[in-house]
């Protein structure tokens, strides 16, 4: 069954008409349709996290969620977090402390460090690691991500 | 909005819509990642419940001690209500161990228990601590189920096809109560249960055992509540018990053998498990403060 539906869902505060197969997954609306590919396609198997955006302000593996449950309410991605030309202090952070190689995890990274810093503002680095739990880097050995996570925790007031 | 897809409004919608032949979703975190993978295809109509929260999102504490726990309360607010964390502390452990934030954000309690995993991490704390299921229909009454009445085997339940789980129920436990779920786990999140074991126990005023009850994850086609526990009254709690304890578990469990470990490593881990578990319900009954989840408390997944 894959009848097309259609609905509404804002994208980093901007409202999209889409039409979309019943069993699309939300990934795949953000980037073939929506057109936003910062969101990354990793294990496609809700494991790696590399798909991670925020639905209506909290985590979600988009890879396995379906599209349509996500009519009327807000999605965040990656591209939604800078402001103009300026980064938003987590990816700045990522890259004042190497916290990237390849680059593949960083998005995923990024937004559940951001759900992260929005209910514990000052994490510890136990909490940090927790709050990154679902999400796998195959480059850095994670302890330049958790700095900056760290980092850009200590510097917001 | 369609045949193949509801978003419904009301629990009343939802129920007509399951009589009607639709499947429920709520957060889709077995449901859509096993279609994924190929274990099924997606029901031909679907009906969204993930917007029900005035009606199945509540955690009620009730005049009787009892408490009420939506079928939507996700694993994120198990692991943190202080209710389920001072009074049903087995089950904030399970919840807490679930996946990662993500899934803990998405999956719900009802799904998970209507999911019917035999290695599910709530699955054993809930059988501890006597939960009940409610389930609702359009055509009939209520029903409330034991957990033993409701699962028969992995991913299959009692349920009719019309009926959706509503909440649970777990009743009040007495003074000097504790309980307390372990898993062990080669990794601390994303993780299935290789073993796992759930303890609740309440004690006299002198620490004798008055009641404990053992449960067991990943070694039985469901959840496994040991039996030969009620023998175990008017002991203390101490090497002898714990040694007891974990033998019972360790004879009782039926375990398959997988890639994930041996038939005999999981019924010798499963007694390690128990024993731990109800060294730490013990503890919590006593008014000691074991964080959750107690893994780390416990030896496992600790850093080093």
């Amino acid at each position: 069954m894959n009848e097309k539906l259609s609905y509404q869902v804002t994208v980093n505060g901007v409202a999209f008409d889409v039409d979309a197969d019943r069993d699309a997954n939300l990934l795949s609306l953000l980037r073939d349709q929506v057109g936003l590919t910062g969101t990354k396609q990793g294990c496609d198997d809700c494991e790696c996290g590399a798909c991670m955006v925020l639905v209506d302000g909290r985590p979600v593996n988009s890879c396995s969620y379906l599209a349509v449950q996500t009519g009327g309410r807000d999605v965040t991605t990656i591209e939604g977090l800078a402001e103009d030309d300026e980064l938003h202090p987590i990816q700045q952070a990522m890259l004042d402390h190497a916290g990237v190689q390849c680059g593949f995890c960083t998005p995923g990274m990024i937004m559940s460090a951001h759900a992260l810093l929005e209910t514990t503002p000052k994490p510890s680095i136990e909490e940090i690691r927790i709050g990154l739990s679902g999400n796998l880097c195959r480059c850095t050995g994670y302890q330049s991500i958790l700095n900056a996570i760290g980092s850009a925790a200590n510097a917001a007031d | 909005m369609s045949a193949s897809f509801l978003q419904a409004a009301s629990v009343d919608e939802a129920l007509a819509a399951l009589d009607a032949g639709a499947r429920p979703i709520a957060g889709g975190t077995d449901l859509v990642v096993g279609a994924r993978q190929g274990k099924a295809p997606l029901p031909a109509a679907l009906v969204a419940i993930d917007r029900l929260d005035d009606e199945l999102g509540s955690i009620s504490d009730n005049p009787d001690g009892s408490l009420t726990i939506g079928s939507l309360v996700n694993h994120l607010r198990l692991m943190s209500e202080p209710l389920v964390v001072e009074r049903a502390t087995a089950l904030a452990d399970g919840a807490a161990l679930i996946g990662s934030p993500a899934t803990r954000n998405v999956g719900t309690i009802g799904g998970n228990v209507m999911n019917a995993s035999p290695a599910m991490d709530t699955g054993a704390a809930l059988a501890v601590l006597g939960a009940t299921v409610h389930l609702r229909s359009a055509s009939g009454p209520d029903r409330i189920l034991e957990l033993d009445e409701l699962w028969t085997g992995p991913g299959t339940t009692t349920a009719r096809p019309d009926e959706l789980c509503v909440g649970l129920s777990l009743p009040a436990r007495p003074p000097r109560s504790g309980s307390a779920y372990l898993r062990l786990e080669y990794r601390r999140a994303m993780e299935i249960a290789v073993v796992g074991a759930a303890a609740s126990i309440s004690l006299s005023a002198d620490n004798l055992v008055e009641t404990v009850s053992i449960a067991l994850t990943a070694v039985a086609p469901t959840i496994l509540a040991v039996e030969g526990t009620a023998a175990l009254a008017g002991r203390a709690v101490d090497t002898n018990l714990l040694d007891q304890v974990a033998a019972l578990a360790s004879e009782q469990a039926r375990p398959i053998a997988d890639l994930r470990a041996s038939e005999r490593y999981r019924r010798h881990t499963v007694g390690v498990m128990a024993r731990r578990a109800l060294e730490a319900a013990a503890e919590r009954a006593q008014g000691i403060k074991l964080g959750v989840p107690v893994n780390r408390n416990k030896g496992i997944g600790v850093s080093l």
